[in-house]
């Protein structure tokens, strides 16, 4: 059968199972619209070709499968480079498809042309120039199958138009084996020895902490991940791509390492005889300075990519695989032993395991004295943020998908959410993308039309594109945004505040310019203002009664709320700085000395205003 | 002056890579934006159409080996990689050098060719083009012994290398 190139991109995606694509038409990649009136993949039209890969960013985020864009040449494959980047950095699954000029005009600097596989080469796990439409076929199965094995991660396919408009004969690769990849070979077994190495090294430690990263999540080994702290009752800490794998009310969370993570998560860490690091990679924003990071600590390393293993912290334990897997088999190597210790005693006998029940002590301790807390807004004051988030997170459904931006929000949003279950919290890690949430969340709402989907955004980020908005009205995608509108580029200013001393430089935005309410009426959206603590539970509930239009709030937040923890950077996680008056309040928790007191201190604070929550603990204390 | 080629962070890494166009762009660009440096760089085709060799030459002051290695293997055009350590190694270079060469000092910059096994590959009024192949440090050798009668240009190729059988 005789089909044109760009007919046989089409075909390929269908093969594929794709569902619905992020696209915006032009010149180089006309030939490709033309076969997508005739196909049952839903094309969503998007006003920016970055919003483009942002959803198809959130699509994968939440559903796990590969999201796919389709732009032109030069600008448009440009504007998506930032979105591979964000994909690149979090091991998101991508295929991203650009128009390029026609073979004879590569190279003349032709009109809207770009070195587009050039410019992309390190932002993506791999990429193509077309040069022959019989190729076609081969290309997208590879594509696919390169972005969502292994490590996932995103490719692009750059397809010239020439290339899209020639006949070609229609063939599809019966199955991966059919594709010339020579060099490609995605972890696969775990060797035994490995696995029996890593069980004695925790069988022999006594302050072993599970450090979980975004690999959890890609694996969905989040029912293993319980399974194996449940039984050893190894407490865990999520990193900020991880914060769903682990629900947040579960006695053994932690909650989040890091930067801006709590005090328990970060102490437990350094003070750990064993780090057992799920499908994480030791990031400059969890490890601060690394020569003092976890110092005592052995690690076992559990990565799919092994370039990982190593690259920043040299592992007593290397286990090169998928995590699902290497858990499972984690599981039964203890198994095997009759060792346990853990919460759930009564189906384990402890053998020959050490007792961590001190460790464990010792960590209950501390999230008895450093819950992340913050003051309520006093009468007439605007909002806190984190009062915001928290309320959101009542009265919205268990399943409700969280998206984030980068900033400030993002941390208090990963901070004070209550996760419950894995693929709820979709953000920008890695490349800290501003901008990313309101597209990201149109994305997973494509992806799970059923569930609520939430995007707690800050004003800076809103405005860089905030136009998708006009994508979600259009299209019917009815999407929810939070925006924490502090007037501030609030991390900015924060660090501006904390290590420029308070010398404001280009960080201050209005909170009145824009109008967001009449900007979101103008994009087809519903748009509410809260500033009064009285009115948040309320607009919240009225905006989750609306189905048939986005929503937008302005939350008029306190722009001197800071985040805290904070470990400043290049410092080590020794050095965390408390929430100001932090220590007075453990100091008081120290002398009484008992929960009851403990709660007497609580309502001390309450008294002088303040707010207390636990630390990734879900007992979310009456204010 | 310890020569160059004799440094001991310097070591081999035998690349075979898919024969596509863009191949060597991904492999320089991952050397650069991992941070990594290239001492030296050959590359050519092998007896299997579908692959060439790349023989580079890294600095291991910039990074370990190991990742080095590691993240190359990522490429996904990279079939695979060997560490080639010098010891199990046999390096080849090849050195052209036009040296200035009057009358009377002609004879002299002959018989250092010959000494060397060498070639004259052109000769002019006052200079002479020789090459020479071999192990890169007799070609370090070479090079100072003839820098004294002045080296009018030089060009070496980088070293290629296979493991010892």
């Amino acid at each position: 059968m005789q089909i044109t190139g760009a007919q046989a991109l089409v075909k390929s995606l269908e093969m594929e199972g794709v569902e619905v694509v992020f696209g915006m038409p032009g010149g180089a990649i006309l030939p490709v619209y033309d076969p997508m009136l005739d196909t049952s993949i839903r094309h969503i039209l998007v006003r920016h070709e970055q919003g483009a890969g942002h959803a198809a960013e959130g699509y994968a985020h939440a559903t796990g499968r590969p999201g796919v864009a389709i732009v032109t040449s030069g600008p448009a494959a440009t504007n998506i480079v930032t979105a591979l980047a964000d994909a690149y950095m979090d091991s998101i699954p991508l295929v991203v498809i650009t128009g390029q000029v026609a073979r004879p005009y590569i190279g003349t600097d032709a009109f809207q042309e770009s070195d587009t596989t050039g410019i992309t080469m390190g932002v993506t796990k791999h990429n193509w120039l077309v040069t022959d439409p019989n190729d076609i076929p081969e290309v997208v199965a590879a594509a696919f199958y390169i972005a969502t094995t292994g490590r996932p991660g995103p490719v692009l396919i750059d397809l010239p138009k020439d290339v899209s408009n020639a006949m070609m004969e229609w063939h599809w690769p019966e199955s991966v084996d059919e594709l010339d990849l020579p060099g490609y070979h995605p972890a696969t077994t775990v060797d035994q020895d490995i696995i029996e190495q890593a069980v004695d090294l925790i069988c022999n430690s006594e302050r072993p902490v599970m450090y979980v990263g975004g690999g959890v999540i890609k694996s969905n080994a989040s029912d293993e991940l319980l399974e194996l702290a449940e039984m050893t009752g190894i407490p865990v800490v999520t990193t900020l791509m991880a914060r769903s794998a682990f629900p947040s009310a579960h006695p053994l969370s932690l909650g989040m390492p890091g930067m801006h993570g709590n005090y328990t998560a970060v102490t437990a860490m350094q003070r750990s005889d064993l780090l057992i690091s799920l499908g994480a990679r030791f990031d400059d924003r969890v490890t601060g300075r690394v020569d003092a990071f976890a110092p005592e600590a052995k690690v076992i390393h559990v990565d799919i990519d092994p370039a990982e293993l190593g690259k920043i912290r040299r592992p007593d334990v290397a286990i090169c695989g998928d995590c699902k897997p290497v858990i499972e088999e984690l599981i039964h190597g203890l198994k095997r032993r009759d060792v346990s210790g853990g919460i759930d005693d009564g189906n384990y006998r402890v053998t020959s395991r050490r007792d961590i029940s001190p460790w464990l002590s010792t960590i209950h301790g501390w999230q008895e004295r450093y819950p992340l807390i913050y003051h309520q807004s006093k009468e007439g004051e605007l909002l806190k943020p984190q009062m915001v988030i928290e309320t959101l997170r009542e009265l919205t459904p268990d399943d409700t998908i969280l998206v984030t931006g980068v900033g400030q929000h993002q941390m208090w949003a990963s901070m004070f959410w209550k996760f419950k279950m894995p693929r709820t919290f979709v953000t920008s890690g890695g490349l800290g993308t501003m901008g990313f949430a309101v597209p990201a969340a149109i994305g997973a709402k494509v992806g799970h039309p059923e569930r609520m989907v939430w995007a707690i955004d800050g004003d800076g980020c809103f405005q860089m594109t905030a136009q998708e908005l006009v994508t979600a009205a259009a299209e019917g995608i009815p999407v929810k945004i939070a925006i924490l509108n502090n007037a501030y580029l609030g991390m900015v200013r924060q660090w501006q505040e904390l290590f420029y001393d308070e010398r404001y430089s280009e960080v201050y935005l209005s909170p009145d310019l824009p109008d967001y309410v009449k900007w979101a009426e103008a994009m087809g959206c519903v748009g509410m203002r809260v500033d009064s603590p009285n009115d948040v539970a309320p607009v919240i509930e009225k905006a989750n009664s609306i189905d048939d239009r986005p929503v937008v709030i302005d939350f008029r937040t306190d722009a001197f709320e800071k985040v805290y923890p904070m470990v400043p950077a290049g410092a080590s996680n020794d050095d965390i700085i408390l929430f100001p008056g932090q220590e007075e309040y453990a100091s008081g928790v120290k002398e009484a000395g008992s929960s009851d007191s403990m709660a007497d201190s609580k309502d001390e604070a309450g008294a002088s205003g303040a707010g207390i929550t636990e630390a990734g603990e879900g007992k979310v204390e009456s204010r | 002056m310890k020569a160059a080629t004799g440094m001991e962070h310097l070591h081999i890494i035998s690349v075979l890579v898919e024969n596509k166009s863009g191949v060597l762009a991904r492999v320089a660009g991952l050397f650069s934006r991992r941070g990594f440096n290239i001492y030296s760089l050959a590359v050519a085709p092998t007896d299997d159409k579908r692959f060439s060799r790349i023989t580079a030459v890294v600095d291991l002051d910039s990074a370990p080996l190991e990742q080095i290695i590691m993240q190359l293997d990522k490429l996904i055009n990279v079939v695979s990689i060997n560490e080639l350590a010098p010891s199990d190694a046999i390096e080849a270079e090849l050195l052209l050098a036009t040296v200035k060469s009057d009358n009377d000092i002609r004879g002299q910059i002959i018989q250092l060719v010959g000494v060397f096994e060498g070639k004259i590959v052109d000769v002019g009024i006052a200079s002479l083009t020789v090459m020479l192949a071999g192990h890169p440090s007799k070609l370090d050798d070479f090079e100072e012994l003839i820098r004294p009668y002045g080296i009018v240009d030089i060009q070496r190729t980088g070293r290629v290398a296979l493991s010892r059988l």
